[in-house]
């Protein structure tokens, strides 16, 4: 029993970096319909900012989880701002398709200079050490995963939903014309919002600097996980994206008790009961 | 919203005579490869790879539907054919973890090209079943996540060993009598399955198939209004296009003599779409460059390590900002013709 | 239509007498390409990667024969860890670059499938990266030489002593491929030949970050050794996770099975301390051992020390390079090269004086090391001191417990 108590704690760590990842491509879809490919790299791109934050000015974790979010903000709203905005009239899957490229450059030219081996990130002094939960000794750092996530997703959600900023957020994507009539710099508001997603996908990236090391390829693997989590989660719901994800978590832990060989393929076999009864994911919009 | 292939050209009254001199032009030049120094083993993985891209292309090119999932068709038929080369042996799981094995002696080339194409037809009928239902980003994305699901039970199936593969899988006697050992012989073969099914994609194109699978592309809702069940015929060009993926599939197993993941990785998916890509979408000919150039790209450049990875992330991305007809594309807008 | 047959008559009578020409190529000359194919840049890049390529350099100068007037060559290639990279360049290799020798190939299940190309193309391979006992086992050629260590080595080595210090149960976390599945059969053997029990085991994928519900599991099973039946980043990983999650602190110990000097430097030396593993060549074990390891330490990128892979890279050309000047010169044929090499002792400052046995399988002692405590070490790089030296008989599967093809006639 405390062996599965264990497992369904990991997976809740887990389902923390799910949440947080698929909230910031929800955000992204939601507000601009743009698949965000990049946002493993982007990910990743936090982790290394972290790291080089450290090694280069000596400031630690706490400023790195301020830091690099902003750096690599900016990095994708310049991003937005030169590539994405030309292929604003243009079919979707071009977004994609672009954005998928871009995984690719930043992906390898990160491998180029620091291989595939990962450079270790030391967990904060403050954060070292564990608790005896009884059923498991639960080290300070995995915990504070989870609560941060929380907090952050949570934080995330209400200024979206039940701010005024977010207000014109949502309506400049759902009729960016009548907004701009009223006044609001839409362009503006897309590049910021893409900001937003990738800071938030830097913020996972620096939690999960001590766990994963710092690895150009951290990304990778993780991100498709992320995809079909959004999709069973419904695209472009926020709320949606940040249940499931911790859901998906835990889920998984649950697999890993019971059936390890299935632990990797169950988010996707869920994905696809899921579209199965419901296409637009459970609580998404059709598009 | 632009559709992706609304830049390639109507067909007009003699495009199909220029695509068929094209074709001839091709298939001797092909031809002529091992009276040439160039390494036919490259060609032949271009070839394969060629058919992957054609294959590909049929379902954006004339369907309208990008899948990001290709890969896992690739892989399917590679798998089967080492497998049954190898080991022969068919394993049916009748519960999760447990398989039913029915012992055989390793197949001839012939039937293990058939098995692994069966099984990639089978493979997109549950596949294509489960994705058509949506169209266009999300398509891409359930098509990815499909072909990630097939990716992890292939990285546990004992059968394809993991990341190990299948290694050392033998070439066999094609027909009893073409000895696939000898590089020429193989060489032939490949080609004669690579032009064999370019020309089935082509007479799929050129047939009414065809020509309401474009108007589906270019206005599904007046495509439903004239009586079409679009979702069927949908359905049928996604079978095709995943069917003749796993042939490519198990001839690149001919070639390469091994079968990995490498062949049912994201990475891959991304390979085909960028082959397709540079070579220009909804083009005939497009898939077959394209694939050249990036297969050529690979192997000389393989020196530069990871650098590769980076100059294909810079062609996708000039691609779909610069140069969305890809090379065949402007050629043939260039041309005024249809190629 | 003429011209295309004229200039088909033409190519075929150009390519044939191509084909003439390299018939004719089957005698000695002095002419040797080697090749350092390694993972370049991902999880074994440190214990193998550039240091071999270097370590392959150095063994070309050492051996002298440029003054006699030999070409020789080093290529290294990235296999990334992928069976089919590495069958490719290997294949490439053989085909375009005239490559005669492969060296390194950490990783077995690249190793293993190199194997059957170097048969095939009748070529050398001399692998010291890959752990699995199979090469000179099950999937034995007369092309190829297994150097430095093997599966079979690790697991009497650390298993025996740590199941005969009271370490009688084991719980394994494998990597999940043909090298992890080779050192867990073989520890597995080697556990229970002296009465232990394995309660059970769990398949990490290769190049897994996060150990942690792999690690849980190690710890519900109440195991005495939790066996890490992995390599390079993986071990260091779940050592340093076992750590975090207090495994350590609790009583379970850790076996690192295959651990590599690169590895207790990355770890740190408090996080290392105490663990015991098997290793053939250390830098500061005598003298010799010591001349090589400065000579490489000024030439290899961050100054690190070579590891044994390094070494048998070095050892391995050295004395192929033996082989082909008692030869007269390079055959170009792989098999006669190596059953030359099987007819000459080996001995070399790096292993000392060994012999290869019919199967490929190069015997020499092996050590069995414990990592210093910070206070016992006085400097970087200083870090192991030797327990036990185990006896080359050992140390490698017995002539008569080989299941390698070649030895039954």
């Amino acid at each position: 029993m405390a062996a599965l108590y264990a497992q369904l704690l990991v997976g809740l760590i887990n389902g923390s970096f799910y949440a947080l990842l698929s909230l910031g491509l929800a955000v992204i879809f939601g507000m601009l319909n743009i698949i965000n490919f990049a946002h493993g790299a982007l990910y990743m791109m936090g982790a290394f900012c972290a790291y080089f934050v450290l090694s280069l000015t000596g400031l630690g974790y706490w400023w790195a989880l301020i830091i690099a979010p902003i750096i690599v903000g900016i990095f994708g709203m310049v991003l937005e701002r030169t590539m994405l905005k030309w292929l604003a009239g243009l079919d979707h899957l071009y977004g994609l398709l672009l954005t998928f490229g871009l995984a690719l450059i930043i992906q390898g030219v990160f491998q180029n200079f620091f291989g595939s081996s990962g450079l270790p990130y030391a967990i904060p002094d403050e954060l070292q050490g564990g608790m005896n939960l009884g059923f498991m000794y639960l080290p300070i750092y995995r915990g504070w995963v989870i609560i941060f996530s929380l907090v952050v997703c949570i934080a995330t959600w209400f200024l979206i939903e039940k701010t005024r900023l977010g207000a014109y957020l949502r309506a400049a994507t759902e009729n960016p014309t009548l907004v701009r009539a009223f006044g609001i710099n839409v362009p503006r508001m897309i590049t910021l919002t893409y900001g937003l997603g990738v800071g938030l996908a830097a913020l996972a990236g620096v939690l999960s600097a001590p766990i994963n090391q710092v690895r150009p390829l951290m990304g990778e693997n993780v991100i498709i996980v992320v995809f079909a989590v959004v999709v069973i989660g419904g695209m472009g719901s926020i709320m949606g994206s940040i249940v499931t994800g911790f859901a998906l978590g835990v889920i998984e832990g649950l697999t890993k008790y019971f059936y390890p060989e299935a632990s990797n393929t169950v988010v996707f076999v869920l994905m696809v009961l899921v579209l199965l009864v419901k296409p637009t994911g459970l609580t998404g919009r059709a598009a | 919203m632009t559709a992706l292939t609304d830049d390639t050209l109507a067909t007009t009254p003699g495009a199909m005579r220029d695509e068929m001199i094209v074709f001839a032009i091709m298939a001797v030049l092909l031809a002529a490869v091992p009276f040439t120094g160039i390494y036919p083993f490259f060609v032949m993985q271009a070839l394969c790879f060629a058919l992957l891209a054609c294959a590909f292309n049929l379902l954006i090119g004339y369907g309208g539907l990008l899948s990001f999932g290709h890969a896992m068709f690739l892989g399917t038929g590679g798998y089967v054919t080492g497998h049954f080369l190898k080991v022969g042996a068919i394993s049916l799981p009748y519960w999760p973890g447990m398989w039913f094995t029915i012992p055989f002696p390793p197949f001839s080339p012939e039937m293990a090209i058939i098995g692994g194409t069966a099984v990639s037809c089978l493979l997109a009928v549950i596949t294509g079943y489960v994705s058509i239902r949506r169209q266009g980003i999300y398509f891409a994305m359930i098509t990815l996540a499909l072909s990630q699901l097939i990716y992890f039970i292939y990285l546990q199936a004992p059968f394809t060993h993991g990341e190990d593969g299948i290694q050392g899988i033998p070439q066999g006697k094609m027909l009893g009598f073409l000895d696939l050992s000898n590089t020429t012989v193989l060489y032939y073969v490949v080609l004669v399955g690579f032009l064999a099914g370019f020309l089935l994609i082509f007479r799929a194109i050129n047939s009414p198939f065809g020509e309401v699978l474009k108007s589906i592309r270019e206005n599904e809702q007046r495509a439903i209004s004239l009586g079409y069940k679009t979702d069927h015929y949908k359905l049928l060009a996604f079978i095709l296009s995943g069917t003749l993926a796993g042939f490519a599939g198990s001839l690149k197993v001919f070639v390469a003599q091994n079968a990995s993941l490498t062949d049912v990785e994201v990475a891959m998916s991304g390979l085909i779409v960028l082959m397709t890509l540079v070579g220009g979408l909804g083009t005939v000919f497009g898939p077959v460059v394209g694939a050249f150039v990036i297969i050529a790209m690979q192997q000389y450049l393989a020196g530069f390590g990871q650098w590769v990875t980076v100059i294909q992330g810079v062609i996708f991305v000039a691609c779909v900002l610069l140069f969305r007809r890809g090379l065949i594309g402007e050629i043939a807008h260039l041309l005024k013709r249809s190629l | 239509m003429k011209k295309s047959i004229a200039s088909l008559l033409l190519g075929t009578a150009l390519s044939l007498l191509a084909a003439d020409v390299a018939f004719a190529q089957d005698k000695l000359d002095k002419v040797v390409k080697i090749g350092s194919l390694s993972d370049q840049s991902g999880l074994y890049a440190d214990l193998g990667g550039p240091g071999s390529t270097l370590a392959a350099q150095m063994a070309v100068e050492d051996s002298g024969l440029t003054a006699k007037g030999w070409k020789i060559d080093v290529i290294a290639g990235d296999h990334q860890n992928k069976p089919d990279v590495g069958v490719n360049i290997a294949r490439q290799w053989f085909d375009v670059d005239k490559v005669d020798v492969i060296v390194d190939v950490p990783n077995s299940g690249v190793a293993l499938a190199v194997n059957n190309v170097v048969k095939e193309k009748n070529g050398v391979f001399l692998d010291s990266g890959a752990g699995t006992s199979d090469l000179t086992n099950a999937q034995c050629t007369p092309n190829t030489v297994h150097w430095s260590y093997d599966t079979y080595t690790l697991a009497h080595g650390t298993g025996t002593a740590l199941t005969k210090a009271g370490g009688d149960t084991w719980f394994f976390v494998t990597a999940d491929y043909a090298f992890g599945a080779a050192l867990e059969r073989d520890t597995t053997a080697a556990v229970t030949a002296l009465g232990g029990k394995v309660l059970g085991g769990v398949k990490a994928p290769l190049s897994t970050s996060d150990f942690s519900s792999f690690l849980l599991q190690a710890q519900a099973s109440k195991a005495k050794i939790i066996g890490l039946a992995n390599a390079g980043a993986d071990t260091t990983n779940a050592i340093k996770q076992a750590a975090e999650f207090g495994i350590t602190q609790s009583g379970q110990k850790l076996a690192a099975l295959l651990l590599f000097i690169t590895d207790v430097h990355s770890l740190g030396l408090n996080v290392a301390k105490g663990l015991n593993f098997t290793e053939t060549y250390y830098w500061d074990l005598n003298d010799g051992t010591r001349a090589f390891a400065k000579r490489f330490q000024e030439r290899a990128k961050n100054h690190s020390m070579p590891t044994m892979v390094h070494a048998g890279v070095y050892a391995s050309l050295i004395h192929y390079f033996k082989a082909l000047e008692a030869l007269g010169g390079n055959p170009h044929d792989g098999a006669k090269v190596v059953a030359k090499m099987k007819e000459i002792p080996t001995d070399d400052p790096l292993f000392g004086k060994g012999s290869i046995e019919p199967n490929g399988r190069t015997i020499h002692p092996a050590y069995l090391f414990e990592v210093k405590q910070p206070s016992e070490s006085k400097g970087p790089w200083d870090y192991y001191k030797l327990v036990a030296t185990i006896p080359a008989s050992e140390a490698f599967t017995p002539l008569d417990k080989s299941t390698c093809p070649l030895l039954k006639k």
